[in-house]
């Protein structure tokens, strides 16, 4: 336990000390706070709460960015240590491999949760305090898409050790990962519309549909935020959300299987490996 | 006296090159130990094997009494190692990456400030390790290595990169551990530097551990002659006695004997010839030596 707190202090004031805390936080703010006050502006006073509004359009820009995120500060964590030569001198001390993977994983979440909850946490300060009323139920889905924004962010630097573990050089590592990025932020949901369209509803079913979006981990994550009652009018899902509702537990548990799979598998993987 | 570090029978493979073959050895407390041979001879893998990094085909490896490969690592806490080329994280300071190391072997990262001063680091503490040079990069190096009072230390190739000064401060540290009972083994291509103050050397070619001894144990068991240089006041005929094995390459008289006992009675009887005007005794060097080990084992392999 200590070692790993030891190693993700250490990832933390890295973190810091190279501008990545900074870099993403004020990334994340400016893109919350425009589009809090671009995005609420068009609707004016027509009876929806403009944080519902904020919070389809933040969850629409993570998706995007979280996981781009998440890679890049993570492709690199095991393969990039072993080429510069850092590892070694790790391994020599009184440290498991898997207390280096756990300490480097709470470390890169920490930077993620705190970039994600003081970037968006701007724009909802910002609406607060000009003044915009919104329902705790608004305030509670806001809530839960930050919660979840740090959940996908985890299961794509899980994603990232699990290449970084598996490949031999940093170049491979950042190749893979923009490839897995596009994967499963673009490529996976345009093959699944090609092939509802194709299919027509013959072979493929509510439950499946349901199956198949579990396949994705932005595809959890879209569902998490993008169907709740207030939010799905804006969101363009309602449709989707009326015919597949997996509800909230299974699909946050979804993402937490995202996030155990691919660190499990990269524990296992950097254990063996010989340096 | 116990072995703290004992290898025997090991075997490495990497895919089709056998990095190490029939390896066995024991390193005791309080003992300098040289590991040398070429590149490739195995000398880095081997102290990978001992810092468990990797694993043997055959074999069985025990440092400070456990296995270091299967994951038990308290052993590791005693343990010092400074890899051939020492990196670390540009980004932070001097002080900040030695009290990391400092708390994963649980020691109060305070204690381990002397150790900057000890290493002539102490002026760069505060500075961004990304601006050190090599050498400074290896003062800190050698500090981490000696964070926690270590009992084993493995360098490998620490001297390179050194300047002069830090050079001779370095061996004074090492000293000052060794007499305190720690296993130090320095693996090094700088053969004088270790010839005097190695007790123990071994030797590694291709995999194979060559030789393994004392300096005089591997004198003897090399069997290369001892030089004796004599210098005659006159050019008139060599004296009788002289009329030993000569080493025909060196200029003027250089005789080679075989063994102490007869380097002694050719002592006696130069010293009491008037002609002779000064005698220089040359045993093998760690340099000879080394080459000795390395050409009897060409035909072998």
């Amino acid at each position: 336990m200590r070692t790993i707190a030891i190693i993700a202090a250490k990832e933390i004031q890295e973190g810091l000390r190279n501008r990545w805390v900074l870099a993403t936080t004020l990334l994340l703010a400016a893109l919350a706070l425009s589009l809090t006050f671009l995005g609420s502006a068009p609707t004016g006073n027509v009876g929806a709460g403009a944080l519902d509004v904020v919070v389809v359009s933040l969850s629409s820009l993570t998706i995007f960015l979280l996981p781009l995120i998440a890679l890049l500060i993570s492709h690199d964590a095991v393969v990039g240590e072993m080429e510069r030569g850092t590892m070694i001198l790790l391994l020599s001390y009184p440290v498991g491999r898997g207390q280096v993977i756990l300490g480097k994983f709470v470390g890169h979440v920490l930077i993620l949760a705190f970039a994600t909850v003081i970037g968006y946490g701007a724009a909802g300060l910002a609406l607060m305090l000009t003044g915009v009323s919104s329902l705790a139920a608004s305030w509670y889905a806001f809530g839960a898409m930050l919660g979840s924004s740090v959940m996908l962010g985890a299961v794509f630097v899980a994603i990232g050790y699990l290449i970084s573990s598996l490949v031999r050089d940093r170049g491979t590592a950042a190749g893979l990962s923009i490839g897995v990025w596009l994967m499963m932020v673009l490529v996976f949901d345009m093959a699944l519309l090609g092939i509802l369209v194709v299919d027509q509803g013959r072979i493929i079913s509510g439950p499946i549909l349901n199956a198949l979006l579990f396949l994705n981990p932005t595809d959890l994550y879209r569902l998490t935020n993008l169907t709740g009652f207030n939010v799905s009018q804006f969101s363009g899902m309602a449709g989707l959300a009326g015919s597949t509702n997996p509800g909230l537990w299974p699909l946050l548990l979804g993402l937490g299987v995202w996030i155990a799979v691919p660190l499990g598998l990269s524990m296992l993987s950097f254990a063996r490996r010989e340096l | 006296m116990t072995a703290t570090v004992t290898v025997s029978h090991v075997e490495k493979r990497y895919r089709a090159v056998r990095a190490l073959r029939d390896v066995s050895f024991e390193l005791l407390p309080g003992r300098l130990s040289a590991l040398v041979g070429h590149n490739g001879a195995g000398k880095t893998t081997l102290i990978k094997l001992m810092l468990g990094l990797i694993r043997a085909e055959h074999g069985d490896i025990r440092v400070l009494g456990e296995d270091p490969a299967a994951g038990e690592f308290s052993a590791r806490r005693l343990l010092g190692y400074l890899p051939e080329n020492v990196a670390f994280n540009a980004a932070l300071t001097g002080r900040e990456t030695l009290a990391f190391y400092a708390r994963l072997k649980q020691i109060a990262p305070a204690t381990a400030w002397p150790l900057l001063e000890r290493v002539g680091l102490a002026p760069a503490a505060d500075r961004k390790v990304g601006t050190y040079s090599k050498g400074m990069r290896q003062r800190l190096g050698l500090a981490q290595a000696l964070l926690g009072r270590p009992r084993v230390l493995l360098l490998d190739e620490p001297t390179t990169g050194l300047d002069p000064a830090l050079r001779q401060t370095f061996y004074e540290i090492l000293d000052e551990l060794r007499d305190d009972g720690a296993t130090v083994l320095i693996s090094s291509h700088a053969l004088n530097e270790l010839e005097d103050r190695a007790e123990h050397v071994l030797i590694m070619n291709r995999g194979v551990l060559a030789a393994q001894g004392t300096m005089s144990e591997l004198r003897k068991i090399s069997q290369l002659p001892i030089r004796v240089a004599i210098e005659l006041a006159d050019s008139g005929p060599v004296p009788d006695w002289m009329n030993g094995p000569h080493d025909p390459a060196a200029p003027g008289h250089v005789l080679l004997v075989a063994d102490d006992a007869q380097k002694m009675m050719l002592l006696r009887t130069a010293a009491d010839d008037p002609r002779v005007r000064n005698i220089e005794i040359a045993a093998p060097t760690l340099d000879e030596l080394y080459a000795h080990f390395l050409n009897l084992q060409e035909p072998a392999a």
